[in-house]
Order: structure tokens, then C-alpha cells, then sequence
């Protein structure tokens, strides 16, 4: 019907049908899903940069970029080719080596997570029994290179917003990796779609209302904190620190940062709709059949886009609503208040699965 | 312990409470106008000020005495009151309006010149499309051709309203001066 499967198929029986080498035909498949995920990232980004410009202006009651194509949608094409075509800038006095290789490093922590992830039914890059493990190690790669970007560029700007977001991320990781841990004692696997498929019934959000429910808060308050945006932009606070990380950075090579931040944006949400809203899965409810049925005729791709999308909104409503946050209140919030309750939501996910699974 | 619960509880729910004032402008009619669509239709707030006209009534008569005070607070001089010197029917020469001159480019739109005017003479409209392509054109005569001044203002005055008005709303002023 409507789902990806089908094309994927479609593609691995032509080749094997025209092409003879088996491993020839691996390599072009695997060549074809590394393009696939590169045209993915690039149009993602764009789509969050329009969503996000779009819904900041309505939150500020304006319209935003409404001149460019059908409501300003090609606004962020223009955007990108102006970025393409500015000039970058040569800087004295860095580390040339770790300066030039900060951004493919900051990119490719992004980049890497979106191998592990489960985008509909049978469409995902690598499916492995450490799924969230490697989500959780991969996704913090980036952070290496806001560190060195921070180091390289020999300013004290950009070395103070690096800092901070060493110890913002380091921090706040804790958290993160607390509230997926108590994922995995309810899901009973680290296999992403063992995962899902445990949700086939119903979202562990419906399995295990309370204990999720902090879980869910607990994660998206981290993984915003982990984007650097919002309440949380301390490493690129603009107030004070100019730009933060990337205030040497120009060109595409601050274009790659920005495209790494809302695509991070995208995978916090993304790993949060898989571990606790039930990735792909439809809403089902146990018995109606009828309405199941109905369910089941929208495509598992919008299922995921769509609750992956909704997060992202409410991560954007969190980064329109609140005033920044100083150093010691960032830590004060992880150290001293999610963790405490991260740890006693794991103890109560401990005890709520041996007594009622 | 029961004040750290308490502390983190009352701030999620100052938090919730931001995010629906958030959620309510969200969802508010929005401020921007889309111009050039909607030209014609879009109507700026009454205290915009557009340029500096000086209403006339159905007979082509203005409130202009040409006193001058426009001109003398005006701070980059932008207004000039011309005025010339006429005999009336009954034999009085009297001074009246010949061109009030203003120049939109070097206006500031400070709005001191229609604070001041004793008969309110002048006033502020609400058009803002000021471009043109030869900078001579942006000055403009205010009175219109053949225009003249109202007779028998609202407040009936001595035969040579022109003489008597200068005084008489210098008064007034003098006062708020003091009153400062």
C-alpha cells in the first residue's frame, strides 16, 4: 500500500534480478541507503528550519516568511544557497587541523544516529540488540566537536560557550541515559525494534502511565538540554557570548552546526518517540478491532513523522516560552532535581514491572 | 523534603502556566499586515502619523490664521508659513495664508508643529506611501488653490481674529509653561 517496504523490495529484487555478483549488489544498496540518509538529513534540516521559523513567528504572534513560494515554504532553499555562496573566512592563530575537522565531527555524531533509527516498518539503517546503547554513545560524539570547535578557534568567546556545553551536555547525558534505562527494564531489550514491537498493542506511555510519563519528562528536558537550545543555549548564548561555539565559524562551515543542531533537534525527538510513544506503531486499542483496523490504513511512516513532529513542536513551544537559564540553575535543575527523580523513576519502573508484568 | 516536592511542583506549574499564555498568543490573530495585498484595505492606527495635512472643509476653507507658530517650533524647519497682506471688504488690512510649504523629507514627524497650532489647523493623516522619484516633489503646499480662511470660528472673536488669536492662546500656554 502506502508503505516503504514495497519500494525497498521492489529495488533489492531488480538488482538481484539484473545484476550478478551478490556483493556487488550489496555495495550499490549500500551506497543507494548512505544517499538515501544523506538526502534525508539535508531535507529534514530544511523542514525544521521552515517549521521552526514559522512557528516562532506565530508564537510572537507574526506570520514569518511568508514571500518565498507558497507560504515562504522555498524561503529556506534561498536561504541555504545564500549559505552555500558566502565566503569563509580564513582565521589566524587556530589550530587548523582540529578547527577544519570540528563541524564533519559535530555532523557526524548526527549523522551516525540516524543509522540506528527505525523510520517505519522495516525501514532503518542497521537494527541491532544495542540499539539504544549506540543511539545514546553515537548522539554524544557531537559534543567532541563543540569542545574542539570551541578549543581551535582561539577565542575566548567561543572557548567559555564550548565550556559550558561540555558541562551541560556531560551533565545532562546522566539524566538522558537514566530515563531510556528505565525504558529498557519495561521493554526488556535494548533492541530498537524489539522495542517497538512490545508497543504493538499499546504505547508504553498507555502500558505504565506514571513511571513513563516522568520518564518522557525527564528525557525531553534532557535531550533539549543536550541540543543546546532553548532554555538550555548557554554554549551559543548570543547576549553574551557573541555566538558562542561558532563565533569563528562562517560560511557552510557554521552552516553545518546550524543543520547538526535542528537535525539533533529531530533525533531527540525521534528516539523519543520510538522508546516511549511507540515508534511507528499505530494507536491501537486492545479490542476494538474497527477502530484498529482504520489505524492500521495510515502509513507507519506518518505514524512516526507525525508523533516525532509533535514532540518537535513542544520542544519548540518550551524554546519560545522560557527565559535562559544560568550556569548553576542548569546545574542546579540536573544535579539536584532530575536525577534524584531520575533514579527514583527507575526504582519505581523496577517495582511497577515486577508487579504487574 | 516536603519544601524541595513543593518547590519543584509550584514550578512546574509556573511553567505550565507560561507556556498557556504562550499557547494563547500562539493561537491570536497575528499583528503583521501583508502590505502590498491588502493595500487599500489596510487601515494604520489613528495615531499614526502618515504626513502633515491641513484639513479643508466642503467649501475649500482651512483654519490657518498663519501665525507662524508651526514654523518656529518646528525643529529642522521643514514647515514655512508664507503669508501676504490683504485689505478686506470693510477697509481692514489683514494678514492671511498665502502657502503653507512643508517638506516631507526633512520631516522628523516629531508632531510638535500640530501640538502647538492654536486652531488646530493642521493635523496628521494616515498615508504612508511616500515615494516618489524627484525629492522637489516631496515639498508640499498644504493649503489647497484658491482655499481661504473659515470665517466666524467656533469661538466668536473681535473683528480681526488674526491678532486676537495670537494672544489669546499664548495665555493658555504661558500657563502650562508655568504649571511645568
Amino acid at each position: 500500500m502506502l508503505e516503504l517496504t514495497g519500494i525497498i523490495n521492489w529495488i533489492h529484487e531488480t538488482l538481484m534480478a539484473n545484476i550478478p555478483a551478490s556483493w556487488l549488489v550489496s555495495l550499490i544498496e549500500y551506497v543507494l541507503i548512505g544517499a538515501g540518509f544523506l538526502a534525508l538529513y539535508a531535507v529534514l534540516a530544511l523542514i525544521l528550519i521552515y517549521f521552526e521559523r514559522r512557528i516562532c513567528a506565530f508564537f510572537q504572534c507574526r506570520l514569518g516568511p511568508n514571500r518565498v513560494g507558497p507560504f515562504g515554504v522555498f524561503q529556506v532553499i534561498a536561504d541555504m544557497v545564500k549559505i552555500l555562496l558566502k565566503e569563509i573566512i580564513s582565521v589566524k592563530h587556530i589550530d587548523k587541523v582540529l578547527f577544519y575537522s570540528a563541524f564533519f565531527i559535530v555532523i557526524m555524531g548526527s549523522f551516525l544516529t540516524f543509522g540506528g533509527l527505525q523510520f517505519a516498518r522495516g525501514v532503518h539503517g542497521a537494527d541491532f540488540n544495542i540499539g539504544v546503547f549506540y543511539l545514546l554513545a553515537v548522539s554524544s560524539i557531537s559534543i567532541v566537536g563543540v569542545l574542539i570547535a570551541g578549543w581551535a578557534s582561539n577565542n575566548k568567546y567561543a572557548l567559555i560557550g564550548s565550556m559550558r556545553a561540555g558541562a551541560q551536555v556531560i551533565s545532562y547525558e546522566l539524566s538522558a541515559g537514566l530515563s531510556l534505562l528505565t525504558m529498557v527494564i519495561l521493554a526488556g531489550s535494548m533492541n530498537l525494534s524489539t522495542i517497538i514491537e512490545e508497543q504493538a498493542d499499546a504505547w508504553f506511555i498507555f502500558q505504565a502511565p506514571i513511571p513513563v510519563l516522568i520518564a518522557l519528562v525527564i528525557y525531553l528536558i534532557a535531550g533539549h538540554a543536550e541540543t543546546n537550545r532553548g532554555p538550555f543555549d548557554l554554549p551559543e548564548a548570543e547576549s553574551e557570548l557573541t555566538a558562542g561555539y561558532h563565533t569563528e565559524y562562517s560560511g557552510i562551515q557554521f552552516g553545518f552546526f546550524y543543520l547538526a543542531e535542528y537535525v539533533n533537534l529531530f533525533i531527540i525527538a525521534a528516539i523519543a518517540t520510538i522508546v516511549f510513544l511507540g515508534g511507528w506503531q499505530p494507536f491501537h486499542i486492545v479490542g476494538a478491532d474497527g477502530f484498529n483496523a482504520v489505524m492500521d490504513y495510515i502509513p507507519t511512516w506518518a505514524w512516526f513523522f507525525g508523533k516525532a513532529f509533535a514532540l518537535i513542536f513542544l520542544s519548540l513551544w518550551v524554546r519560545w516560552s522560557f527565559p535562559r537559564l544560568r550556569i548553576d540553575q542548569l546545574l542546579h535543575l540536573e544535579w539536584k532535581i532530575l536525577l534524584p527523580f531520575g533514579l527514583f523513576n527507575l526504582v519505581l519502573m523496577a517495582v511497577w514491572v515486577i508487579i504487574f508484568k | 523534603m516536603i519544601n524541595y516536592l513543593k518547590s519543584i511542583f509550584s514550578g512546574i506549574w509556573a511553567l505550565m502556566q507560561g507556556m498557556y499564555i504562550t499557547m494563547l498568543n500562539f493561537c491570536r490573530k497575528k499583528v503583521t499586515e501583508p502590505y502590498p495585498e491588502n493595500r487599500g484595505k489596510h487601515q494604520p492606527f489613528e495615531r499614526f502619523r502618515g504626513e502633515l495635512t491641513m484639513p479643508h472643509n466642503e467649501n475649500n476653507e482651512h483654519k490657518c490664521t498663519g501665525c507662524g507658530i508651526c514654523q518656529m517650533n518646528c525643529p529642522n524647519h521643514t514647515i514655512k508659513v508664507i503669508t501676504k497682506n490683504i485689505t478686506t471688504e470693510d477697509g481692514k488690512p489683514k494678514r492671511v495664508l498665502d502657502q503653507y510649504l512643508y517638506d516631507l523629507g526633512s520631516c522628523i514627524f516629531c508632531g510638535l508643529c500640530t501640538q502647538v497650532c492654536p486652531q488646530k489647523a493642521i493635523a496628521w493623516s494616515n498615508h504612508f506611501e511616500h515615494a516618489v522619484f524627484d525629492r522637489s516633489t516631496l515639498v508640499k503646499q498644504l493649503n489647497h488653490p484658491g482655499s481661504k480662511k473659515v470665517e466666524n470660528p467656533v469661538v466668536a472673536k473681535p473683528a480681526a481674529p488674526a491678532a486676537a488669536a495670537k494672544p489669546a492662546n499664548d495665555a493658555p500656554k504661558d500657563n502650562n509653561e508655568n504649571k511645568n
